[in-house]
């Protein structure tokens, strides 16, 4: 229960932060008088929020189900494919049929993400089990090789600028209303996993034991490929990839609630959308009134908090 | 009772099993026994549908282990594995609990946590109910996955080496605990090691080697230094105490 207080009273103060900071001052005196500072509000403001929130959320949820799911906590989206493929899969989009609407190039990147971490989960299957650090390092293996051909095409067709975006440096500043609203679907994917989450939480147990207890571990795989696959894809062809959120966040849920993912999920829901909410307004505080991207930031933050993990003995409770 | 006819397995070239025909009697324990590489693990796992039947039949009870749904079968028979690696942190009871799954879905029942906590309760894991399973010793933790297989609450168990790190005194507790479950109308197939369990805890025993079966009957018919030296490769000498079999293979 502590963690969940924790986490709210933290969500609470930072979600006003975020509403009120900003080029444009807003008081809470004017909101409801100035028509110009309400329509930052509803145009800008709360958008923005809103997208933090339901990426954080959605991306920590999508790293724990990767890592459910291969059985490793040294993974995350970033780092198996998944994002390289699903911007390659835009990129193809946005080269062959750029007049394209939105929820088709969704659809698009989010096929080329599973496809890219169904190779990945290829891969790492016919791994030695015990060599539980090939995992991490097969999936930067392929990340590197996926993320060379997408700068290789990027290059020759004069889209690197928007590649980085996708990749690296994910940002909430171009968040307006009517441009953030495909991350609900990243949330409803990360929703579905709160209904498998038994499922995800069998599937760690081996394959055997999965199968035992009557599931299917394949069908519980394409679940979860589903999960990943459409919160990457959203995530990256509307705000870009974060780094570092699926990674820790589920790393120090883990380490103080373990792996019941029926518990642990909301809370890992709410560290996710707490961190980068934090990062965010972070991001915008630097060097006011302009912005450092939020991907930035997490690479820095998400660094240091993966190093403190590694080097500190998990607690026994 | 578990039918196995013609069954033969192999893992890439080589054959492991070839030709497997064996009943195991319904409302028994039955040990199946034999030295290491004779196809004990195998045999189990198929039967409990770990591994797709390359050839043969294999039923439980009449149902066909590869026509009958997954999620049935896991009502009719509960299955440890050798070998349980964990690739999550889960607590002792969490990982118990798992073993309901298969009779609720996701919503478990005022039943569900009773028969949960029987099960940490027969092997004596209430205290270590909230540990998380990697703070725990071997044999600690294998009593842990033995409780989950008592959870399922099939009406078939089947064990794979499960006294396997556990000390005498657990050992002799869970061989007593199966007979316990066969006077409740269960029925038990457990691959155990020490010969002397078998010989003295089951009704039952099957002797694998070298992929196929050396030898079935009840404890006096198997246990005998012929039967058992011929399968092992040693001499062996066995006494009787107490009306049953026990095999001086130490000496
Ligand atoms: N993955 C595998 N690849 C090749 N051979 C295997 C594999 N698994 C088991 N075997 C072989 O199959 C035989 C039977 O194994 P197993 O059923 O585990 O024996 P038991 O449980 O009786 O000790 C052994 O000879 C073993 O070496
Ligand atoms: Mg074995």
């Amino acid at each position: 229960m502590r963690p969940t207080l924790i986490l709210i009273g933290l969500l609470m103060p930072l979600t006003a932060a975020s509403l009120l900071i900003g080029a444009a001052g807003i008081g809470m005196t004017g909101l409801f008088s100035d028509p110009h500072m309400a329509l930052i509000m509803t145009v800008s403001r709360l958008p923005r929020t809103l997208a933090v929130i339901l990426t954080g959320a959605a991306l920590a949820v999508a790293g724990v189900v990767m890592q459910q799911m291969v059985r490793n906590r040294f993974v995350e989206p970033g780092t198996t494919g998944t994002a390289e493929s699903a911007a390659l899969g835009l990129l193809a989009v946005t080269l062959i049929a750029p007049e394209a609407p939105i929820w088709i190039k969704m659809v698009v990147a989010s096929l080329a993400a599973m496809a890219g971490t169904a190779l990945f989960l290829q891969l790492i299957r016919r791994l030695p089990p015990r060599e539980f650090l090939l995992v991490p390092v097969v999936g930067l293996i392929l990340s590197g090789v996926l993320g060379a051909v997408v700068t290789f095409i990027g290059w020759q067709t004069d889209l690197l600028q928007l590649i980085s975006i996708w990749l690296m440096t994910g940002e909430f500043s171009g968040v307006i209303a009517g441009r953030y609203e495909l991350l609900w679907l990243a949330a409803g994917a990360a929703a579905l996993a709160w209904f498998a989450a038994d499922q995800f939480s069998i599937l760690s147990l081996g394959r055997e034991t999965t199968t035992g207890l009557g599931l299917n571990p394949d069908a519980v795989m394409r679940l979860g490929l589903v999960v990943v696959s459409v919160v990457t894809a959203l995530v990256i062809v509307t705000v870009g990839m974060i780094p570092f959120v699926g990674l820790v966040v589920p790393n120090i849920v883990a380490r103080r609630m373990g792996d019941n993912l029926r518990r642990t999920l909301p809370v890992t829901a709410a560290g996710g959308a707490t961190l980068v909410l934090a990062c965010d307004i972070l991001g915008r505080l630097v060097r006011f009134p302009y912005e450092v991207p939020v991907g930035t930031i997490l690479g820095v933050v998400g660094s240091a908090i993966f190093l403190w993990l590694l080097y500190r003995e998990p607690s026994g409770g | 009772m578990i039918c196995v006819e013609g069954v033969s397995h192999s893992i890439g070239k080589t054959e492991i099993l070839h030709d497997i025909s064996v009943e195991i009697p319904k409302g028994k324990v039955t040990a199946l026994v034999g030295p290491n590489g004779a196809g004990k693990s195998t045999l189990l796992s198929l039967i409990g549908r770990l591994m797709p039947l390359q050839s043969g039949r294999i039923s439980v009870d009449g149902a066909d282990t590869v026509q009958t749904p997954s999620r049935d079968l896991a009502r009719l028979m509960a299955i440890l594995s050798q070998t349980n690696t964990l690739g999550s942190r889960l607590r002792v009871r969490e990982l118990v609990a798992f073993g309901r799954w298969p009779h609720h879905q996701g919503r478990p029942t005022a039943e569900d946590v009773q028969q949960v906590n029987d099960a940490l309760v027969a092997l004596d894991l209430i205290a270590l109910g909230d540990r998380f399973l990697e703070a725990l010793s071997g044999g600690q933790r294998q009593r842990a996955f033995i409780a989950m297989a008592l959870a399922q609450g099939a009406d078939w168990l089947l064990l794979d080496e499960p006294l396997a790190a556990l000390d005498m005194a657990f050992a002799r507790r869970i061989m007593a605990q199966l007979v316990t479950l066969r006077a409740a109308g269960r029925s038990v197939v457990v691959v155990v090691h020490d010969i002397n369990h078998a010989a003295v805890w089951a009704d039952h025993i099957v002797a694998m080697k070298a992929g196929r079966i050396a030898a079935e009957g009840p404890p006096q018919a198997v246990c005998t230094s012929k039967v058992l030296g011929d399968i092992y490769g040693m001499d062996l000498r066995v006494t009787e105490i107490d009306g049953k079999p026990l095999v001086l293979h130490h000496l």
